[in-house]
């Protein structure tokens, strides 16, 4: 217990890059979910098989691998990327394919005549998924969004295999430097993954309970 | 070309130019206004089924015209047609001829034109019944906002539902939202209105106050094609009744011909079941 007070600053170094990253990869995974999950629906057939096609391959690569291509092959091939801007853009795009299967699953919740409703009153495509559809497919899908957010939280994790000094590399580094006290520090890394995504689970509650779309 | 002058209530032959040519070629005699929307040897298949089968028929300007047959006949999706909610195989929409878009910026255009009220309201669920109504108005025709809620509380206000404005639809009523969504198609000042069964889905007590709204927006001259079973609604409003069965319209007649009249067994056969009710 004492080794873990003792290294809080080291802690603290590594939680608050756990934040950065899942902060910045998960807008950036919502952003980039909301565009496949639209493509997906589009009428144009290509857009569709583009979408389809991304998401089978992304989702099915281990984050392992991701990071492997951001964070070495990149550099290899030439790229100038700051290893946390690496391990940022493989969690992103890692991401994005279960953001985007989890709001196709709201959209498909979405009655079919609120789009029917949306283009005959001379909305076009673009303006029946922004106003109509995804705000209510937003609304359906936070309980599956923040499963993902969680399991984000958690894959940042993999990011301290690939020189990004975040909780999971600040926990090897003192367990390391305090082989008498692994399992204490191992706990008090764990315990900090909790603090992020115990109140993640909350706030999606209190989201959902306010958020409702009434039928 | 002979024109209905809404405030004389009928067509005046008086006021006839000579080059005028005679009203369209029909014998139904309460057709006014020049052709609004022209129907013309459209099919369309729903696998083996024959969903539409050689349809033609013209609306004017001004009519109301009543689609009534037996279910799976068609005519929900000849309404949904019209608006190119469901494509067709083969024929020509016109609409104020101009010939039904493909989809994209002309489809929403033309869709921006004419309302749509559906067998179960599809009001937007997330937005209040202000919302709903000034939604299309601020978005398509790009009105300020302070105008286009002015209107829509006018419209509101004239289908009774103004004091609900700032509530979702699912705290109101059946009858109450289809009364909003008949404002919301009203809300883009559409040249025509569609209506898919727009009572079948309301309770019995609910029904009269949508038809009253219905009447009401008929006497006014708004041009509509309305597929329903209500009789009284089409007695009292309708221009013309279009009789449909298995994709075909059957039978075409002024609603007191087609109801105390009608020519085919078929009418006759479907007439005695929903009277039998």
């Amino acid at each position: 217990m004492d080794a873990v007070i003792e290294n809080l600053p080291t802690y603290w170094r590594g939680f608050t890059m756990t934040l950065q990253l899942l902060v910045v990869s998960g807008v950036a995974a919502l952003v980039l979910g909301t565009i496949i999950a639209a493509m997906r629906i589009s009428p144009v057939a290509s857009l569709r098989g583009f979408a389809m096609v991304y998401t089978e391959l992304v989702r099915n690569t281990p984050l392992t691998l991701v990071l492997f291509f951001t964070a070495i092959i990149l550099p290899y091939l030439g790229s100038r990327l700051d290893y946390i801007v690496a391990a940022m853009i493989g969690l992103s795009v890692y991401t994005s394919p279960f953001v985007a299967e989890a709001l196709r699953s709201g959209i498909n919740g979405v009655p079919v005549g609120q789009a029917e409703a949306a283009r005959s009153v001379g909305l076009g495509f673009g303006q029946t998924v922004s106003l109509i559809v995804m705000p209510q497919a937003f609304r359906m899908t936070i309980p599956p969004l923040i499963n993902v957010f969680i399991a984000l939280t958690k894959n940042t994790s993999v990011a301290g295999g690939f020189f990004v000094f975040e909780l999971f590399a600040a926990a090897r580094e003192l367990a390391n430097a305090n082989g008498d006290a692994v399992i204490a520090i191992l706990l008090g890394a764990a315990t900090l993954y909790l603090v992020v995504t115990i109140p993640l689970g909350v706030i999606a509650a209190q989201l959902e309970r306010k958020w409702v779309v009434q039928r | 070309m002979l024109r209905w002058h809404p405030a004389s209530g009928s067509p005046s032959f008086g006021d006839m130019e000579p080059t005028q040519q005679a009203p369209a070629t029909s014998n139904i005699s309460v057709r006014r206004g020049e052709p609004l929307v022209v129907i013309d040897k459209v099919d369309k298949h729903f696998g083996d089924l024959h969903v539409l089968n050689d349809i033609n028929t013209v609306v004017n300007r001004g009519e109301v015209v009543v689609v009534i047959g037996p279910s799976g006949s068609g005519k929900s999706t000849l309404c949904r047609a019209i608006n190119r909610l469901e494509t067709i195989d083969s024929g020509t929409i016109t609409i104020d001829g101009e010939r039904l878009p493909e989809e994209g910026a002309a489809l929403a255009k033309l869709r921006a034109d004419v309302g749509m009220v559906f067998q179960s309201f599809n009001l937007f669920a997330h937005k209040t019944v202000l919302e709903n109504v000034t939604l299309a108005p601020i978005r398509v025709k790009k009105m300020s906002r302070k105008d286009a809620e002015a209107k829509a509380m006018q419209l509101l206000e004239r289908v009774g539902v103004a004091n609900q404005a700032k509530k979702l639809p699912a705290q109101l009523s059946g009858g109450q939202q289809q009364r909003v969504a008949i404002a919301r198609s009203l809300a883009m000042t559409p040249k025509l209105i569609l209506m898919d069964e727009p009572t079948s889905a309301l309770d019995p007590e609910m029904i009269n106050e949508v038809l009253d709204v219905m009447v009401g927006l008929a006497q006014e001259g708004m041009t509509m094609i309305v597929v329903t079973h209500e009789m009284g609604f089409a007695r009292k409003a309708a221009d013309r009744v279009l009789f449909m069965s298995d994709g075909k319209i059957v039978e075409e007649a002024a609603p007191a011909d087609f109801f105390d009249n009608p020519q085919t067994d078929r009418a006759k056969d479907f007439l005695s079941k929903i009277l039998e009710r």
